[in-house]
């Protein structure tokens, strides 16, 4: 591993400048995913500065009724907190979803939204990949894409050469469960404090895979609100993989349904972010909530899916797959009489 | 026939002897060997499939402050045999496969040597590779024997008139994907070579044989024997990826010798043994079944391709237990390689047995059903009377046995398929075989010390229990308590020893020291003094060579496919083997629930995804090459039958590390079928394989 320089600053304010002052600089927090990079070549920076003693760890009401996760909480708390497991439930399965008891236990809530694409080429660094090394290709495009996006790619085959080519996936279940609560992400910066829509934290590609989020070096998230939800709402993640634990998601489902029937509904494993399906939730506006109607809604989503060839006859599959998985999950919180 | 020992410690239910260190965590491993100021390793690898290194930039390397050595095959020393092109590392310039060894880095830290070695500039004259497996490819060869020295092919009688004139066949291609062996412990050793003259080297090595590891190591180095020393007394799994050393260990070795007198270290990262560790060839079988209306075959026949390194060939015996399993009159096999670009494939748990026995076995569950006949009564219709393959009678062949007895505790009768809520449930069953092999070399020291009996072999322990039972067996040849018995193994200071491998270790290593021990009571009697010593030789012990000697089980699988999503749950796997007599149950029951596992996890999960472009195993670390994991495995029940068998040896026993995992995937599939319709032919059972066929 390259030898970098490890910082401890003594708060949140000095921790953001000495990352905004090197461009080379990460902040650490869980490590999870941030010591395999280092240790793979993934990740090289030349100051890791550790802000896990730094930010909060507590879980704190907000006086509307949300809740705040300070980010240094870890997801195992957050997974079995009272407030969480009974008002944003979606959130408390998706945590479990993920990893496995000892790294939950390490991972945080500000660092688990940042974890990075397991594309396997991008954790390789003896393969091209454009989010890694930015300019050298995409070797995902016609390879091993049982793991990629088939939602919000250019198209079916992507030219593997260009520049701008990435069909990788997010791969945390926590963030498929914020992005349909509509979480507010706490963001400090060497500008000032920011908050950041948690459905537009996670960018597309666009013209430069290397960025995940929108967050701009040296910002730092310091903690993530839940906004109250109506009493009587619903909601419940299901997460569909190759194995029964320890598996990142083939494809998953956020689903929360109001006492009014509206629906908000994320995908995981389908893009390059937790995919917020808002073309389904137009569809369905006003509607009422049935099997019928949200397998339609979930058609005009997937209309735009792309499905990627490759190894072992590509990812199609997950197109139905979804499908399937979005009705099977919104059918477990109909009332009895819609379902 | 042989006089079989009457069992006291043999059939006990005794605790692991090495169990406690290894809870406590002070068992020592390769790796963690104690040696005064060692020295790590880490290797360069090549990163093109095929072409030459024209050059390495060494010289920044070579300059930084704690970097010892660091040799490329521009400057390393040059081997005495490069007979085996696996283990001529550093020896030439040419790529045969991506991720080769071409160089290694020797420095104060593991870190160090690690950041260094990957930051080194290799120049290559890349070449088109071919990395890609079809059973359409024109190079396709026969190899001269298939591995364990198989006939390439054999053939009995008319397959194609008995396909053309038989009331009902079946025709299909079945394939299994690429494994990987991934023991929890990597390949991992701790080399030292004395400072004086040309030296005296010790090696810690992780491995399923400490002899035949230092044979290779001498012929490589142009050693005797006796400058040799390999020490391994505990082993954290091999699966065969052990049972010969990999090129990594003559790595390690060429490494130390550049820096004498200091120990180095060198682990296999998890990535690197996706490339030098060996695995399993993918196999593509096409099986061919001819019955009658009451489903009694009048043929069968496979024909195997798979792949192997055009480094060096490894040819999987996949098509051998189809040679002996059933009764027909007109029998074909057929093994056809493609020599690939690609890491060199070897041993893993039941290699040809294993994958051999997924195709037949699903192959006979799609025969029963187009005959409507159960297909435990398809199995019972075609149980040979002799082996069909040499015409000798069995020395014991209980599969019928087996089978009714699973049905039975499984609960077979009755409709095979059901729906629980969300869940189509579906049962299945196939049958298990391995053969009951004893190698030609081992021996046993015995001692009598301090009142204590001390038997002394070469043998390896790799979680399978030889620690435990070699005491049980040595015992019960002696006529003395368990208790007052040690055995110390894993050390070529001890007399030599086969390779734990084949499931012959107990067989083999058994069979030498009941040599020993009836030696040992001949010369001294029943009063011996202290010092008396006696050693027996495994060819000293009565060898049976006129009956067909094998292992048979049952294996019995309730499948649960999700109605919505098509994930495949396994709550329960029964298995009923005939494996001789049990040394130790606790053991025993191990090894075949492990076996049953490796399997689920084959049928179910693991998977090499091979990228052909690059010529690589894209998914080459755990969290990507799925494992079954805990939450995967419902209930795993293994049972033996009571089995008697006086020709296999001295106990009675047949070797139990293989079988389990024999069998376990063919019986998921038809499980699977029966839960969903879908035919799964290409392993893993996955998803979207299933996803079309869903209500």
């Amino acid at each position: 591993m390259k030898p970098f320089a490890y910082a401890r600053p003594g708060d949140v304010a000095e921790a953001v400048r000495d990352v905004a002052a090197e461009p080379r600089a990460v902040f650490l927090a869980g490590g999870t995913n941030l010591v395999d990079h280092l240790r793979l070549g993934v990740a090289r920076p030349d100051l890791v500065v550790d802000v896990r003693t730094l930010t909060s760890r507590e879980v704190t009401d907000l006086p509307d009724g949300g809740l705040r996760l300070g980010a240094a909480s870890t997801n195992s708390q957050v997974a079995a907190d009272p407030r969480v497991r009974e008002r944003w439930p979606v959130l408390a399965q998706a945590l479990l979803a993920g990893a496995t008891g000892q790294l939950r236990n390490m991972a945080t809530t500000g660092g688990n939204p940042l974890q990075r694409t397991r594309c396997v080429y991008f954790q390789d660094v003896t393969t091209p990949c454009n989010k890694r090394e930015p300019g050298s290709g995409c070797s995902a495009v016609g390879g091993y894409t049982r793991y990629h996006a088939v939602l919000g790619t250019p198209g079916a085959l992507p030219d593997a050469n260009a520049p701008e080519t990435c069909i990788a996936t997010h791969p945390s279940d926590m963030a498929v469960a914020l992005a349909a609560l509509d979480a507010q992400v706490q963001v400090l910066g060497p500008a000032g404090e920011r908050t950041v829509p948690f459905p537009e934290l996670h960018r597309l590609p666009g013209d430069d895979p290397s960025r995940d989020t929108v967050l701009e070096h040296g910002e730092l998230i310091t903690a993530i609100d839940l906004p109250a939800l109506p009493v009587g709402t619903r909601s419940a993640y299901r997460k569909v993989r190759d194995r029964a634990s320890y598996a990142f998601a083939l494809v998953s489902v956020a689903a929360v349904v109001t006492p009014d029937g509206e629906l908000r509904l994320a995908l995981g494993g389908v893009a390059h972010k937790p995919w917020r399906a808002t073309r389904a939730e137009e569809v369905l506006r006003g509607q009422q909530l049935t099997e019928d109607a949200v397998r339609a809604a979930i058609a005009a989503e997937l209309a735009a899916a792309q499905p990627q060839p490759g190894i072992d006859s590509g990812n199609g599959f997950k197109i139905p797959l979804v499908a399937r998985t979005v009705l099977a999950t919104v059918r477990g919180l109909l009332p009895e009489e819609q379902s | 026939m042989t006089d079989l020992l009457e069992p006291r410690a043999i059939g006990q239910d005794l605790v692991r002897r090495d169990g406690e260190l290894k809870v406590r965590g002070t068992a020592t491993y390769a790796y963690e060997t104690p040696v005064e100021h060692p020295a790590y390793a880490h290797p360069v690898q090549a990163t093109i499939a095929r072409g030459r290194v024209t050059a390495m930039d060494t010289a920044a390397a070579e300059a930084l402050d704690g970097v010892l050595a660091v040799l490329t095959p521009f400057n390393a020393e040059r081997l005495a045999s490069t007979e085996d092109a696996e283990y001529a590392v550093l020896q030439g310039q040419d790529v045969g496969f991506r991720g080769q060894l071409i160089g290694v880095v020797v420095a104060e830290t593991s870190e160090l040597a690690r950041e260094v070695a990957d930051g080194i500039t290799v120049r290559y004259e890349e070449q088109p590779h071919d990395a890609e497996l079809s059973a359409d490819r024109p190079d396709l060869y026969a190899p001269e024997q298939v591995n364990a020295g198989h006939e390439t092919d054999t053939a009995e009688g008319d397959v194609a008139a008995a396909m053309a004139a038989a009331e009902m066949t079946l025709e299909r291609t079945y394939s299994t994907a690429m494994y990987h062996n991934n023991p929890l412990e990597p390949h991992a050793t701790t080399a030292l070579w004395e400072p004086a003259g040309d030296g005296f080297l010790t090696l810690w090595d992780s491995t399923q044989g400490v002899h035949p590891d230092r044979a290779a190591v001498c012929q490589v180095f142009g050693l005797e024997q006796e400058q040799v020393r390999v020490v391994c007394p505990y082993v954290g799994g091999g699966f065969g990826s052990k049972g010969l050393p990999h090129a990594n260990v003559m790595l390690t070795a060429l490494a130390a010798r550049a820096l004498p007198g200091r120990p180095v270290k060198l682990a296999l990262t998890r990535q690197q043994m996706f490339f030098l560790a060996g695995y399993r060839t993918p196999t593509i079988q096409r099986m061919q079944l001819a019955a009658d209306s009451r489903g009694r075959l009048s043929a069968i026949a496979i024909d195997v391709v798979e792949q192997t390194s055009k480094v060096k060939e490894f040819a999987e015996q996949t098509g051998v237990p189809t040679r002996m399993m059933y009764a027909s009159p007109n029998r074909r096999s057929t093994h056809r390689l493609a020599a690939l670009d690609v890491p060199i494939p070897s041993w893993m748990r039941a290699p040809g047995e294993c994958p051999g026995m997924f195709g037949p076995e699903v192959a006979m569950d799609e025969l029963a059903e187009e005959l409507g006949i159960d297909p435990i009564e398809l199995r019972v219709r075609n149980e040979p009377e002799v082996d069909p393959e040499t015409g000798k009678p069995w020395s014991s062949r209980n599969l019928v046995r087996c089978l009714r007895e699973g049905a039975e505790r499984f609960g077979w009768s009755g409709p095979r398929a059901h729906r629980d809520g969300d869940w189509l449930v579906g049962t299945g069953v196939a049958s298990s075989v391995y053969p009951t092999m004893r190698q030609a070399t081992s021996t046993a020291n015995l001692r009598y010390e301090d009142g204590r009996y001390v038997a002394e072999i070469g043998a390896a322990d790799l979680g399978t229990g030889a620690w435990t039972i070699l005491p049980q067996i040595t015992a019960d040849a002696l006529g003395v308590d368990v208790a007052d018995v040690d055995v110390r193994i894993g050390d070529t200071r001890y007399p030599v020893a086969s390779v734990a491998g084949g499931s012959s270790g107990t067989n083999t290593w058994g069979s030498a020291l009941v040599v020993a021990a009836r030696e040992f009571r001949t010369k001294f009697g029943a009063d011996p003094r202290d010092g008396d010593e006696a050693s027996g030789d495994v060819d000293q012990a009565g060898q049976d060579d006129t009956h067909a000697p094998y292992a048979f089980g049952a294996q019995f699988v309730e499948a649960r496919v999700n109605a919505d999503t098509g994930e495949v749950r396994v709550p329960r796997l029964l298995g009923v083997f005939g494996v001789g007599r049990v040394i130790n149950p606790r053991t025993a029951r191990s090894q075949l629930i492990g076996g049953m596992t490796m399997g689920l996890s084959m049928a179910l999960h693991e998977n090499s995804a091979w990228d052909p472009r690059v010529g690589q195993v894209a998914n080459h670390d755990l969290a990507e090459y799925h494992i079954t994991v805990n939450a995967d495995v419902g209930e795993v029940e293994a049972h033996w039958i009571d089995e008697h068998d006086p020709y296999v040896n001295a106990m009675g026993s047949k070797g139990i590390g293989e079988i389990g995992i024999v069998g376990t995937a063919a019986a998921v599939v038809n499980a699977v079928h029966a839960a969903t319709g879908v035919r799964v032919r290409h392993l893993p059972v996955t998803l979207d394989k299933l996803l079309t066929a869903l209500p």
